[in-house]
C-alpha cells in the first residue's frame, strides 16, 4: 500500500473533490446541525429536557435492554459459532448464511413478526402466557427483538477468529493431561474474549439506537417500556423540536463513546492475535 | 462503523491458513453428548429467534390463500409504497455507488494528509440511530429548519416528500459500497493500475479496463447491501415520511400502517415480498462468497 512515488495515480482531484463534496453534503452538513441546534438552546432547558423522569426512564429501559441482549447473545452466538465452526451436522452450510437475516430482514417486518409470535394469541406468547410470563408489550419483549438484531454481530466477529485458531495448543494441552474443560477455560476462551467483547459491544450499540424491530413489539408504555429513539419521535410529533434534539444529542455522544470503545477494542484484539 | 469493524476482524483473518478441523476432530473434541447437547442449543437458538419470524410471515400472508393475498398486494396504497421504495433504492444506490467507488480510489491509490479522518467520517452513519439520521434532515429542511425559510420561499417540500425519504435513505446508506471497496483495493495495490498507466492508458481506460474488473465482485457484494438496507430501512425514513397515504409511504412504513390497523394479512404480504427480497439478498451474497475467491471476505 505505501506508495513510492507520490501521484502518479491519476484522478486524485476528481475524487477527492467528489468525496468531500458528497460527504459535506449527506453527512458532515446534517450531523452538525444537531449540534449547533442543541446549542441553541439554554443549558438549563437542555438539562431539565433530559433529566426528566420520562426521558431518564427511557435512557434506562434503552441502556439495560441493550445490554442484557447483548449478553444472551454473547453466549448464545458464542455456542452457535462452536457448533457451526467445530461440528458437522446437516443444513450447517444453510444455518450459517442464515445467521446475517437480522442484517437483511427489514427490522419493520422482524417487529411484526415477534410482536405476533409472542402475543397472547401468538405461537409462543401463548405457550408463555399459563406460566405467567408476559412478553409482547413489555421490557421483555424490547430484549427479545434486540436479540434478534444483535446476533449476527457477536457470531460474524467470533467465528473468523474461531476458525483460525490453531488447535495444536489444544492438542498439546490434552497430550499434558488437561480436561476438555480445563482447555477450553485457559487455553480457548483467553484467544477468543477480546472477540467476543468486541461482538458484545457491536450488539450493544446496535441496541441502543433500535427503533423499527422493538416497537411493534414493546406495547411503548410510558415510563415503562418506551424507548429512547421512540421518545424522540414522540416529542417531534408534539413540535417538540428541542426536546428530541436535547435526548438525540445524549444518544449520539453515548454512540460515539460506544465507537471509540469498539475501536479500542479492536485494536486490542488485533494486537491479541499477532502475538 | 460497527460494521467496518466486524469487516476488519475478518480481514486480519483473511490471509492466515485455515486449520484442517476433521483431523483435530479425531484426537481432540468434546464428547459426543456435549456435542449434541451445545449442537442442539445452537439449533434451538437459530430456531426460535431466526427461522420462527421467518414461517410466519409466510403463514400469515397465505393465512386466506392466494387470491386473498393477491388482493392485499393490489390494493391501491400498497402499490405506491412498492414503487416508491423502488424508486428511493433508483436514486439512493446508484449515487452511494459512485461515491463508494470514488471513495475507495481516492483512499486505496493515493496517500494524502487526513486519510485516516476520512476512513472514519465514511463509517459516521453506521454510529447514529436510524431515527437520529431522519431527525438531522428535519433540524435541516423542517419548517423551523436551517434551510426551511429559503425551501418555503421557493415552494421546495424536501421532509414529509419523497425527496427527504431519499435523502435519509442516502445517509444511512451511505457507507456501504465504500467499506467493501476500500480493504480489497488496498489489498491489490496499484502495481497493474501503473502498468497501464505506463503503457499508455488514460485513467478512465485504466479504471474500466483494470481496476473495475478486479473489484466486480466486491462491487455487486457492496450494491446487494445497500440495496437490502435502502428497501428495509425505517427508522430514518418514518421520521422524515410524514406518512402521507399513497404518496409517502415506503414498504416498511405500509407494513407499519397496515399492522396498526389490524390488517394482518396486508401487513404480512408486504412483509412477505420484503423478506423474500431478503433472503434473495442472503442467496447472492454465499453465492459470490462462495465463488469468487480473489474477493477475499471470508
Amino acid at each position: 500500500m505505501a506508495r513510492k512515488r507520490k501521484r502518479v495515480m491519476p484522478g486524485f482531484g476528481l475524487t477527492f473533490g467528489c468525496c468531500v463534496l458528497y460527504l459535506g453534503l449527506i453527512v458532515l452538513i446534517p450531523i452538525s446541525t444537531i449540534f449547533a441546534s442543541s446549542a441553541g438552546m439554554t443549558w438549563e432547558n437542555f438539562w431539565a429536557t433530559i433529566t426528566s423522569r420520562r426521558v431518564m426512564a427511557a435512557y434506562k429501559l434503552s441502556f439495560m435492554a441493550s445490554f442484557l441482549a447483548a449478553l444472551v447473545n454473547v453466549v448464545f452466538g458464542f455456542i452457535v459459532t462452536w457448533a457451526l465452526v467445530r461440528y458437522r451436522f446437516p443444513g450447517r452450510k444453510l444455518i450459517d448464511a442464515m445467521v446475517d437475516l437480522p442484517f437483511a430482514l427489514p427490522t419493520a417486518v422482524a417487529g411484526i413478526c415477534l410482536a405476533t409470535i409472542y402475543a397472547r394469541t401468538g405461537w409462543l406468547g401463548g405457550l408463555l402466557e399459563p406460566l405467567g410470563i408476559k412478553v409482547a408489550y413489555n421490557q421483555a419483549g424490547i430484549v427479545i427483538a434486540l436479540i434478534f438484531i444483535g446476533l449476527p454481530f457477536v457470531v460474524r466477529t467470533v467465528q473468523p477468529v474461531l476458525e483460525d485458531l490453531g488447535q495444536d495448543v489444544e492438542d498439546a494441552a490434552a497430550c499434558l493431561g488437561a480436561s476438555r474443560w480445563q482447555t477450553f477455560r485457559r487455553i480457548i476462551l483467553p484467544e477468543l474474549t477480546p472477540a467476543l467483547l468486541a461482538g458484545f459491544a457491536l450488539a450493544f450499540a446496535r441496541g441502543l439506537g433500535e427503533y423499527g424491530s422493538v416497537i411493534f413489539i414493546a406495547g411503548n408504555i410510558p415510563m415503562k417500556s418506551e424507548i429512547a429513539p421512540l421518545l424522540i419521535i414522540t416529542k417531534l410529533e408534539e413540535y417538540n423540536t428541542p426536546g428530541a434534539t436535547a435526548i438525540a444529542v445524549v444518544m449520539l455522544a453515548a454512540s460515539f463513546i460506544m465507537l471509540f470503545a469498539i475501536n479500542t477494542i479492536q485494536r486490542w484484539s488485533s494486537r491479541h492475535m499477532e502475538r | 462503523m460497527v460494521q467496518q469493524a466486524y469487516g476488519e476482524i475478518k480481514l486480519e483473518q483473511a490471509g492466515t491458513i485455515r486449520p484442517t478441523h476433521r483431523q483435530a476432530a479425531v484426537r481432540n473434541t468434546e464428547s459426543a453428548p456435549v456435542r449434541w447437547a451445545l449442537t442442539g442449543i445452537a439449533l434451538l437458538f437459530l430456531g426460535l429467534f431466526l427461522f420462527l419470524p421467518l414461517l410466519l410471515v409466510f403463514i400469515e400472508a397465505f393465512r386466506n390463500g392466494i387470491a386473498t393475498y393477491i388482493a392485499a398486494l393490489r390494493n391501491d396504497e400498497t402499490f405506491s409504497a412498492i414503487c416508491l421504495t423502488l424508486l428511493v433504492v433508483a436514486v439512493a444506490v446508484p449515487i452511494n455507488a459512485v461515491f463508494g467507488i470514488a471513495a475507495a480510489w481516492l483512499i486505496a491509490k493515493h496517500d494524502f494528509r487526513g486519510k485516516s479522518i476520512l476512513t472514519t467520517l465514511i463509517d459516521l452513519p453506521f454510529t447514529v440511530s436510524p431515527v437520529i439520521a431522519g431527525l438531522l434532515f428535519i433540524l435541516l429542511f423542517g419548517a423551523n429548519g436551517w434551510l426551511g425559510p429559503w425551501l418555503a420561499e421557493r415552494d421546495l417540500k424536501v421532509v414529509f416528500a419523497v425527496p427527504g425519504i431519499v435523502i435519509a435513505t442516502m445517509f444511512v446508506t451511505f457507507p456501504f459500497v465504500a467499506r467493501e471497496l476500500v480493504p480489497l483495493m488496498q489489498v491489490q495495490g496499484d502495481e497493474e493500475e501503473q502498468a497501464a498507466l505506463l503503457l499508455g492508458a488514460n485513467g478512465w481506460q485504466t479504471f474500466r479496463r483494470i481496476t473495475l474488473p478486479n473489484i466486480k465482485w466486491a462491487l455487486v457484494y457492496g450494491l446487494i447491501l445497500c440495496t437490502a438496507r435502502a428497501v428495509g430501512e425505517f427508522g430514518a425514513v418514518s421520521v422524515v415520511s410524514g406518512h402521507i397515504r399513497g404518496q409517502t409511504n415506503t414498504m416498511t412504513l405500509q407494513v407499519e400502517i397496515l399492522f396498526n390497523e389490524y390488517n394482518f394479512v396486508g401487513a404480512f404480504a408486504a412483509a412477505s415480498l420484503l423478506s423474500a427480497f431478503a433472503l434473495v439478498t442472503l442467496l447472492v451474497k454465499n453465492i459470490i462468497e462462495r465463488f469468487s475467491p480473489e474477493f477475499v471476505k471470508k
